[in-house]
């Protein structure tokens, strides 16, 4: 299989998508001539014409609102946010129009818009540009949200969500941009709301998305090799709809659960990944649940320190030792 | 010659509009057969009759939330409708109960949603400010204010991009017009071309806020200026001026893709919604001078009567059949079952609801 990074994997999904179905288009802030901030729509412009790919003033609320209006008539727009940061000022029209209006049309009206970009810390940019919201965006009922950590997750969940019939978040992450794996040439989906079991184990499960996946996957490896620990490694991949099948197998497995996030942890994804695990799984539970996320700050802009905030392998090897 | 202000449109500036004669009327109202003139009436009475009996209702205790009625301001949705194609769209804000009768939904589930009834339109899911009929091109009934109006230049973005020649209505009120997403909308919609007609329902007040506590500079409409885009004024309680002036529009919208924003003159009779006592931001007098000299309903009333198309008669059994028609919603409502209890986690995801179509495209509108 070619290896290629996660920016050509989606890249790869977008034109596949945009070849596929002449009802999707691309839109947002630089997508076109400039290639894309971060390069992910590399060549579409050329490819597709301007008519496919659509750059767009600075408007996230107009941009972002008119995509969920074209959604509402069959059209899938692929709106890249440039930041997911900068979902704050279209919040009204990601969450409350194009997350609602199927339920309140009593399913007369479905959206299917895929809105995307990076969202995470650890880049120097401060804490406006930081935002991780995956967990206010699974908080309401009626949107999708994914984070993939691989490339070929990437590819093959950007094909899977352009194809979904309802709103679906996706958020990317820039430190896993240039990140290689391997990655089908062609065709092929991703699921929306199945985990994946990214390393088995045997002492301890860690639940992880994003970039913390690979992140408990270094850290797993260093305890196999130094600690002789069995580490399973799930990623959740889909945040809402959320696996708890296989969340359950493996912590039925292996009795015990670090639960660890690049997001802030107040009532974030952890909070509510340990709740199901008490609620589902207690009896299987050798030691409390414990959680590991960014240090509860606004992300810090000053590199050493931004680099401690986020939980790296070493903060992961030291939590994982703490519950044997 | 200088466009009307707004100042001069002010009931109390101009005096009552006079009863149009055949004769001067715009091929687009110069056309109508005596059928469809009487059409447009029977539609307005039948906009009156069912808001009044929503009222009764809402005293009744039998609806919940917000009721924000559209009495006063019936000839602007009537009219802007009326001139609708059959690729034409539509959308709005919660003042909705108008459109969706002026674009032929059935009263009887409009009731029943308010009632919260299974039956309802939305299956008592959206309530009063969220009626959707995507059959009829009607796209929401949408609560907050200024929100549906990028959603109104995506539906037109939608027909240009599908190469099908209509346009998108989307209606706001005076209040939107100060909310950033709109002014996001108008660049975008004059940028892109879009075929889109902004249409401002300036009913003078957003809740209990004038126009003039709420709005700087020379006029609502006039704000399309900045982004290179036609605008007009019209006299919402004209109807054949309100179809005259979006005919226009629209035509311009669907033959030339250019967005323009039409601001229409109008004016509610209740308050904000039926919670407001409606004492405290304006008088008695403005309300009733209103209703004396500029009532929609009366003045099509005496325009008809004096083209000979409508008698006293006829007029009575319009009303009474709107009437009797606004009863049997009401009781349709009334007699139709509330939502299943495990119908609250219904239509949320498309896959849940369609599970043996798991990849399947989902309702596409183009074919
Ligand atoms: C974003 C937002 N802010 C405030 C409100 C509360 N609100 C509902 S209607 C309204 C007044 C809007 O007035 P206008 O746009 O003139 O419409 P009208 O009620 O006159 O039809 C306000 C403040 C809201 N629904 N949404
Ligand atoms: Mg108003």
């Amino acid at each position: 299989m070619p290896l290629i990074t996660y920016r050509e994997a989606l890249n790869q999904a977008l034109a596949e998508e945009l070849e596929r179905d002449p009802n999707v288009i691309l839109m947002g802030e630089e997508v076109g001539q400039f290639h894309g901030a971060y390069k992910i729509s590399e060549g579409l412009l050329d490819r597709f014409g301007p008519k496919r790919v659509i750059d767009t003033p600075i408007s996230e609320a107009g941009f972002v609102g008119l995509g969920v209006g074209a959604a509402m008539l069959g059209i899938r727009p692929v709106i890249e946010l440039m930041f997911w940061s900068f979902y704050s000022v279209a919040f009204d029209q990601i969450l409350n129009n194009a997350a609602n209006l199927r339920y309140m049309s009593g399913g007369l009206v479905n959206v299917p818009i895929v809105i995307r970009g990076p969202a995470n810390g650890g880049t120097g940019v401060g804490a406006t540009h930081s935002h991780t919201p995956e967990n206010i965006l699974a908080s309401h009922p009626g949107v999708k949200v994914v984070c993939p950590a691989t490339a070929y997750d990437a590819k093959g969940l950007l094909k899977s969500a352009i194809r979904d019939n309802d709103p679906v978040m996706f958020l990317e992450n820039t430190i896993l941009y240039n990140d290689k794996g391997e990655v089908p040439a062609g065709d092929y989906l991703v699921p929306l709301g199945l985990a994946d079991v990214k390393r088995a184990g045997t002492d301890l499960t860690i639940i992880a998305h994003g970039r913390a996946v690979i992140n408990s996957l270094k850290a797993a490896q260093f305890l196999e090799a130094e600690h002789d620990v069995s580490v399973e490694v799930v990623d959740l991949r889909s945040i809402r709809p959320l696996d708890e099948e296989t969340i359950l197998a493996s912590v039925r497995k292996t009795n015990r659960a670090l639960l660890v996030e690049e997001n802030k942890p107040f009532c974030g994804v952890g909070a509510q990944v340990a709740y199901l695990i008490q609620d589902q799984a207690f009896d299987h539970l050798d030691a409390p649940v414990k959680r590991l996320s960014a240090i509860d700050a606004p992300a810090i802009y000053s590199p050493p320190l931004e680099k401690e905030q986020l939980p790296s392998p070493q903060r992961i090897v030291e939590a994982v030792l703490k519950m044997l | 010659m200088s466009k009307p202000t707004s100042a001069t449109l002010n009931p109390k500036a101009a005096p009552p509009a006079a009863a149009p004669s055949r004769a001067g009327l715009a091929p687009v109202n110069a056309r109508l057969t005596n059928a469809e003139r009487l059409g447009l009436f029977r539609l307005m009475m039948r906009i009156r009759r069912f808001e009044e009996r929503c009222l009764r209702a809402y005293q009744q205790g039998r609806i919940a939330g917000f009721l924000h009625l559209y009495i006063g301001q019936e000839a602007v949705a009537v009219g802007c409708c009326s001139v609708m194609q059959p690729d034409d769209h539509v959308i709005t804000a919660y003042r909705d109960h108008g459109h969706a009768i002026a674009v032929g939904m059935n009263p009887n589930e409009l009731m029943a949603e308010l009632y919260g009834k299974a039956s309802g339109c939305s299956k008592g899911k959206g309530g009063s400010m969220h009626f959707f009929d995507p059959a009829r091109h009607f796209w929401g009934g949408h609560g907050i204010v200024g929100g549906q109006v990028p959603l109104g230049a995506g539906i037109a973005f939608a027909l240009k991009y599908k190469g099908v020649k209509g346009a998108c209505l989307t209606f706001m009120g005076d209040g939107a017009v100060n909310q950033g997403a709109v002014h996001e909308t108008y660049n975008l919609a004059a940028l892109w071309s879009l075929p889109v007609v902004f249409v401002i329902e300036n009913n003078g007040y957003s809740m209990g806020t004038s126009l003039r506590r709420s709005s700087a500079g020379p006029g609502l409409a006039k704000r399309a200026e900045g982004y290179g885009m036609a605008w007009d004024l019209c006299d919402g309680h004209n109807l054949y001026e309100v179809r005259e002036k979006t005919d226009k529009m629209l035509q311009l919208a669907r033959e030339k893709s250019q967005p323009a924003v039409l601001e229409v003159m109008t004016y509610r009779y209740r308050g904000h919604s039926v919670a407001d006592p409606d004492s405290t931001y304006r008088t008695k007098e403005e309300i009733e001078n209103y209703r004396r000299t500029k009532d929609p309903l009366t003045l099509v009333h005496e325009a008809l009567v004096a083209e000979g198309v409508l008698t006293e008669d006829l007029a009575k059994e319009i009303d009474m059949a709107a009437r009797a028609e606004a009863e049997r919603a009401a009781q349709f409502a009334e007699a139709s079952p509330f939502p299943a209890s495990e119908d609250v986690l219904k239509d949320i995801y498309w896959e849940e609801d369609n599970p043996t179509q798991k990849q399947s495209r989902g309702r596409i509108f183009f074919h």
